[in-house]
């Protein structure tokens, strides 16, 4: 699954691919830049009742209404904190916009198809579905997070599901 | 460039078109046709075939063609116009909004439906035009040529025979030598080249051996059709003498069905030019006003600011510079909204056709009167009130309105009138059904209300038994036709209006006619809303659903088993609903007694909302939460309010269901009372930890 999962990514780019990389404790994700619509604060957010804890609710993202996910719940970190750092990034995916908090927002990387290696069986937080790949980088290894995949799941319940 | 960029275009025009056409073709005077008229229908015919000749719509281009030739004649002259013959200009239309649609899904247009509808044009080109000429035998009729010869697929095996260059006498000739070989399956053509298809035995050697007594050899081509192919094709063989005409129209009529499905919602709206030129001027004043805001800014931060009454003069000037903004951004903002308001016309245009079908199947004679045309209305509520407001019409049309006897009986005119208006009423449009009909017949229903089992007497008001026909399979129709009488519709009407935030009335007095009155709010985009406080949360409730409010009496209040609470307003006992239970809400009053209670209306149950703070009433934009999350229990829609942050939209009907859900969950919990912790919100999936 997860060489597959490598073996199509670097069929999409053969060269190179660029990744926005933030951190959620100790750990240190990517996703692919492209999905990326913005980043902002965290501010402002409407509580939805009845959902799941880690969505924290809806913001106003200029007119559009937007659900926050917090990552950091989701993955059941430790500590989640808001604060003046706390930032939101706003992914586009299947045609929606959705805000992921996360600890902090660190660089841009390029990748290249050798530096993705696949993920090994144990060792991260979240399921090994979501996960692209491990990005190798000298002393610091990237997470790349397959993020449409894991916002889109189920288990997320950001989207109704089939024949609802 | 891809030309496909355009069949969007294209499919609009064409629709439009045709809308023209069928206006026109309604409005003919059949005994003293206007001439302008018939010019517009023919110019409508062959625009369309302009387009379907460009786009490659090969269908279309056929009966468009077909159908033009036949427009062209009439409008000449040449076609004296009957009302079947107006009958089957319309049937071609409906045939040409079919092949639309198909074409507008990607698909081919049914290619039986095709045939039958050329079959009939031809054969409608054959009678009439041969009738003008006086000729008595139809089969030679010239003007044949007119139509693009089609010979039939496959006629099963024969002999399909070209005459070139043969004269009418002679051909005419050869046609009867030709019936008595085998049946003429189809003849169409020229004096250059006429062709006949004969379904014989007959080798074409022996043919052309037999035709050679007539004509010359050379005049001739005669080629076999393979009698291996089964007679598949349903093709109708062409009499020559008049036919029976109603037999195409029935044939025609089950390929109509199923176009309904096919027409969805459109997605795109035509603007006037003049709304969008409005729109930039005031785009243009709004820049003008940022400058002149900036300007005062920058005078604000200059050296002469210390002076106190530059101060006074600058802060005047922002005063009036964001009055001006605030107006500017008001006018926009309706301008704008005014792009989303269609006229009403594009709902009632489609009524002059089904008033005239449906009375001609009923017997009746009905004058359609339609006032208001130019009130506008917000494009998704005139889509979604077509179908509420066609089962109103086929109601009057055929519970109201008498039949001519009746009503001049009564004292009446014999035609009745029905008349469909709409007009603006504040921040609502008036719609309203009306017939000189017979009225609802009070005994009637409430005899029909007892009978189903609803709970009536003879002391209700008249309004009251007028609504008894909205209650679900209420039908006071002695028998079921296909017009009325099924009993779901005035009970699917109400709920389709108050699903758009309307509501629906009948007034009605017997002998007199009926009227039923429709009130929608001008758009979805914009509603009424009263802002309430729970906790330190901020919710919105739609103002058509509040009664009214009011701070409840402990003595009121009356606890009942199980938790629910009802609530004494005057004489009602009311379920009370506390929103910051159903929506879990933190740090709320929870104590009835101190929360304001607002009683509110859904789907006809009234309830108390507890809610710790009435905070004020405004305009809010609804803003869909689906677009990118989902459906929320008790919530219908989200807002922004003015400091930027998301409020949500209560759902009325929704909360009380919810409340209830939430109750009855707790109480199953009590009864098990396993002291399990509530961790049901967190999909299971969730909670598989990755071991290290």
């Amino acid at each position: 699954m997860n060489t597959l999962n490598a073996v199509k990514h670097a069929a999409v780019d053969a060269d190179r691919q660029e990744f926005l990389v933030f951190s959620l404790g100790q750990e240190e994700y990517a996703i692919d830049i492209l999905k990326v619509q913005e980043i902002r604060g965290y501010e402002n957010v409407t509580r939805i009742a009845n959902a799941p804890d880690f969505i924290k609710g809806v913001a106003n993202l200029r007119g559009v209404i937007v659900p926050i996910v917090d990552l950091r719940l989701k993955f059941r970190l430790e500590r989640a904190d808001y604060d003046g750092q706390t930032v939101v990034i706003v992914v586009n995916i299947a045609e929606r916009v959705v805000g992921i908090v996360v600890d902090q927002v660190s660089d841009v990387m390029t990748l290249t198809a050798e530096e993705i290696k696949p993920a090994p069986e144990f060792g991260v937080s979240l399921p090994l579905d979501y996960i692209h790949g491990l990005g190798n980088l000298e002393d610091r290894m990237l997470v790349l997070v397959d993020i449409e995949k894991l916002l889109t799941s189920e288990e997320m319940a950001l989207v109704e599901e089939v024949g609802e | 460039m891809d030309i496909s960029e355009f069949y969007d275009t294209f499919f609009e025009e064409a629709e439009e078109l045709l809308g023209d056409m069928e206006a026109h073709l309604l409005d003919l005077n059949v005994d003293d046709p206007d001439v302008e008229q018939l010019n517009a229908i023919f110019r409508a015919a062959h625009s369309i075939k302009g387009g379907a000749g460009t786009f490659g719509f090969e269908a279309l281009l056929r009966t468009t063609h077909l159908l033009e030739n036949l427009l062209d004649h009439a409008r000449r002259g040449r076609i004296a116009l009957r009302r079947d013959i107006v009958d089957t200009f319309l049937e071609a239309k409906d045939m040409l909004n079919d092949q639309l649609d198909a074409y507008r899904q990607g698909t081919e247009p049914d290619p039986e439906a095709l045939e039958r509808i050329c079959e009939t044009l031809r054969k409608m080109a054959l009678e009439e035009l041969g009738e003008e000429t006086g000729d008595d035998a139809p089969v030679t009729a010239v003007p044949v040529a007119t139509a693009e010869p089609e010979p039939p697929a496959l006629p099963g095996g024969g002999v399909r025979v070209a005459l070139l260059g043969v004269d009418e006498k002679d051909r005419q000739l050869l046609i009867e030598e030709l019936g008595q070989l085998g049946e003429i399956v189809f003849q169409s053509g020229d004096a250059d080249r006429f062709e006949v298809t004969l379904n014989t035995s007959v080798s074409a050697t022996d043919i052309e051996a037999v035709m050679c007594f007539i004509a010359e050899p050379e005049q001739l081509d005669i080629q076999a059709v393979a009698a291996s192919e089964p007679a598949a094709a349903p093709t109708e063989p062409v009499v020559p003498a008049p036919a029976a005409p109603d037999a195409a129209p029935e044939k025609a009529a089950p390929a109509a069905k199923p176009k309904a499905a096919a027409s969805g919602e459109s997605s795109s709206i035509r603007v006037p030019v003049t709304k969008v030129d409005q729109i930039i001027n005031l785009v243009g004043e709004l820049i003008i006003t940022q400058s002149m805001l900036n300007q005062v800014a920058e005078g604000g931060q200059g050296k002469h600011s210390t002076d106190s009454s530059g101060q006074d003069n600058g802060s005047a000037a922002l005063v009036t510079g964001l009055n001006l903004l605030q107006r500017n951004a008001r006018d926009l903002q309706e301008a704008v909204m005014s792009i989303r308001m269609v006229p009403m016309d594009y709902v009632f245009s489609r009524f002059p056709r089904l008033v005239r079908d449906l009375a001609a199947k009923l017997g009746k004679e009905v004058e359609l009167v339609t006032e208001g045309k130019s009130t506008e209305l917000d494009k998704s509520l005139t889509e979604r009130i077509i179908d509420p407001l066609t089962h109103l019409v086929r109601n009057s049309l055929d519970h109201g309105i008498e039949t001519p006897a009746i009503r001049q009986a009564a004292g009446k005119s014999g035609t009745g009138t029905l008349t469909l208006s709409a007009q603006h009423q504040g921040g609502n449009i008036l719609i309203e059904v009306s017939d000189d009909g017979a009225g609802l017949d009070r005994a009637k229903i409430l005899a029909k209300a007892r009978a189903n089992g609803l709970s009536v007497s003879d002391s209700m008001s008249d309004d009251d038994v007028w609504q008894l026909v909205f209650a679900p399979g209420f039908s006071t129709a002695e028998q079921v036709s296909d017009v009325s009488g099924r009993g779901v519709g005035m009970d699917v009407v109400k709920r389709n209006i108050q699903t758009m935030g309307g509501h629906v009335e009948i007034l009605s007095r017997p002998g007199e006619g009926t009227v039923t009155r429709i009130v929608l709010p001008l758009t979805l985009a914009i509603l009424d809303g009263m802002s309430i406080k729970v906790g330190a949360e901020v919710f919105i409730v739609p103002v058509s659903a509040v009664i009214e409010s009011l701070q409840p009496r402990r003595e009121d209040l009356y606890p009942m088993a199980g938790g629910d609470v009802l609530l004494k307003v005057r004489e009602d006992y009311l379920p009370v609903v506390a929103v910051h239970h159903a929506l879990d809400v933190d740090d709320a009053v929870t104590e009835p007694p101190r929360c304001i209670a607002v009683i509110v209306q859904g789907e006809g149950r009234r309830y108390a909302l507890m809610v710790d703070e009435l905070v004020g009433q405004q305009q809010v934009v609804v803003k869909n939460l689906e677009t990118n999350y989902r459906k929320v229990p008790g919530i219908s829609a989200a807002t922004i309010l003015g400091d930027g942050s998301v409020a949500l939209i209560l759902d009325i009907v929704d909360m009380h269901r919810l409340s209830q859900s939430k109750k009855e969950r707790q109480r199953e919990q009590h009864n098990v009372a396993t002291r399990r912790r509530p961790e049901a919100l967190i999909p299971p999936a969730l909670i598989k930890e990755v071991e290290h």
